[in-house]
């Protein structure tokens, strides 16, 4: 007598193969990634219908809030260490290593430039509280102490291939915004982007 | 090579007993799924849009005069002012005239037909152009060329933009953005002259202020 046996399926999928594509394609994702920085404030950049991206490399990003703070950011590291060893020499100041490094770390500069090693001096995660309560000094008026004159102009003298993006929130007063562009024309940089988030192009135009 | 068999363990009639050492990698591949979504989210969302102006040079030679030198049938100029109204004249203003001052706003309806409806032209033109770059008829530089052409064309639309004080940020993009919605080519952003001013302040009080000057 003999039964029919009924052979037992494997279902078992082998996942390994599965497994080392994921593994392969998020260690792509991992490398290409590039994180958006820190910002000392939150900025909701207006709409637009441009789709030019911004580009990779070579970006300075003003910031502008609400309030009418300024900061700056650079994307090199090494940029921001000649940046700073440039205004050391024209303002009289020696930074030690260890501030160096920590202007490094730090996203944005964001204080005037003779609180500058005091503020360096403090830990990262304190740095933070403390930017916000300044922002760098753009006065022309009533003190000309023009500060982001000064940044944008040795940061452009240290890399010429620097393209100046403006990131400013929806609601900041013309006048703010103003203040900053007449700067950047006073220095005959007449060429810089507005950073914006997309919108759909209307039907029908 | 997830599996592997082997001999040994416990001894029954003679003959290893095969276990099974195969690993499960359903959670890991889940879990690397997830993390990739994560990844391919961060890295499209981190690069914003830009929008690239142009500002005229301080130049201090140029006067008054030679910024102004455009076709004044063709010109138009838009005051951006406060609670998001915009003001504007066509050509020359009448000083006299507080009626010379329209308002509009931001919506479609408003400051998109007015600048379309000016620009029909071109609207069309870079509208068959368009066509033509979806059917492949043209390439894509083809497509670029050809519209900034018309765009800059001599005697296009030329918008005169002149934020005020109370205007936001988000107004000047917005006018900005309605430009290439529009397809201008020639626009500038411009300070207010006291002339603007005037006529926004006599616009509001409805000629009070042309009728004290006495219509100078």
């Amino acid at each position: 007598m003999s039964k029919v046996k009924v052979k037992k399926q494997d279902t078992f999928i082998d996942m390994t193969a599965m497994s080392d594509v994921t593994v392969l394609l998020l260690t792509f994702f991992m490398l290409t990634a590039n994180f958006i920085p820190k910002e000392p404030i939150q900025v909701m950049t207006p709409a637009s219908v441009s789709e030019v991206k911004i580009p990779e490399y070579d970006v300075m990003t003003i910031l502008i809030d609400p309030q009418g703070q300024v900061f700056m950011n650079l994307d090199r590291p090494d940029d921001k260490r000649k940046v700073l060893e440039s205004i050391g020499k024209q303002y009289n100041l020696t930074f030690t290593p260890k501030q160096i490094l920590s202007f490094v770390n730090q996203t944005h500069i964001g204080v005037p430039i003779s609180r500058l090693q005091s503020f360096l001096d403090l830990p990262l995660d304190e740095q933070d509280e403390v930017i916000k309560k300044f922002g760098i000094p753009t006065d022309t008026i009533i003190s000309p102490n023009n500060q982001l004159a000064v940044w944008v102009t040795t940061a452009t003298e240290i890399n010429e291939n620097l393209t100046i993006a403006i990131k400013a929130d929806q609601s900041t007063p013309y006048a703010l915004v103003k203040n900053v562009m007449s700067t950047l024309q006073d220095l005959k940089k007449n060429r810089y982007s507005l950073i914006t988030t997309l919108k759909t192009m209307p039907a029908g135009v | 090579m997830s599996s592997v068999d082997t001999g040994g363990g416990e001894q029954k009639k003679g003959q290893p007993q095969k276990i099974n050492l195969r690993v499960d990698f359903t959670p890991m591949v889940d879990m690397n799924m997830l993390l990739i979504t994560f990844f391919m989210f961060c890295t499209t969302l981190s690069k914003p849009q830009t929008m690239d102006i142009v500002m005229p040079t301080k130049d201090k030679d140029l006067t008054e005069e030679d910024k102004n030198q455009v076709k004044a049938s063709k010109a138009i100029t838009v005051i951006l002012g406060e609670k998001d109204k915009i003001y504007y004249y066509e050509g020359e203003p009448d000083y006299t005239d507080f009626n010379t001052l329209k308002v509009t706003d931001y919506t479609p309806e408003g400051f998109r037909s007015l600048l379309l409806q000016r620009n029909a032209d071109a609207v069309a033109k870079i509208r068959e152009l368009r066509i033509d770059k979806v059917k492949k008829k043209i390439t894509e530089e083809e497509f670029k060329e050809q519209s900034s052409e018309i765009k800059n064309a001599k005697d296009g639309q030329v918008v005169v933009i002149k934020p005020t004080n109370g205007a936001s940020y988000k107004n000047l993009v917005d006018v900005l953005d309605e430009m290439a919605i529009c397809s201008i080519g020639k626009y500038a952003i411009v300070e207010m002259a006291d002339g603007d001013n005037f006529l926004v302040q006599n616009f509001e009080s409805k000629g009070a202020l042309s009728a004290q000057t006495g219509g100078k």
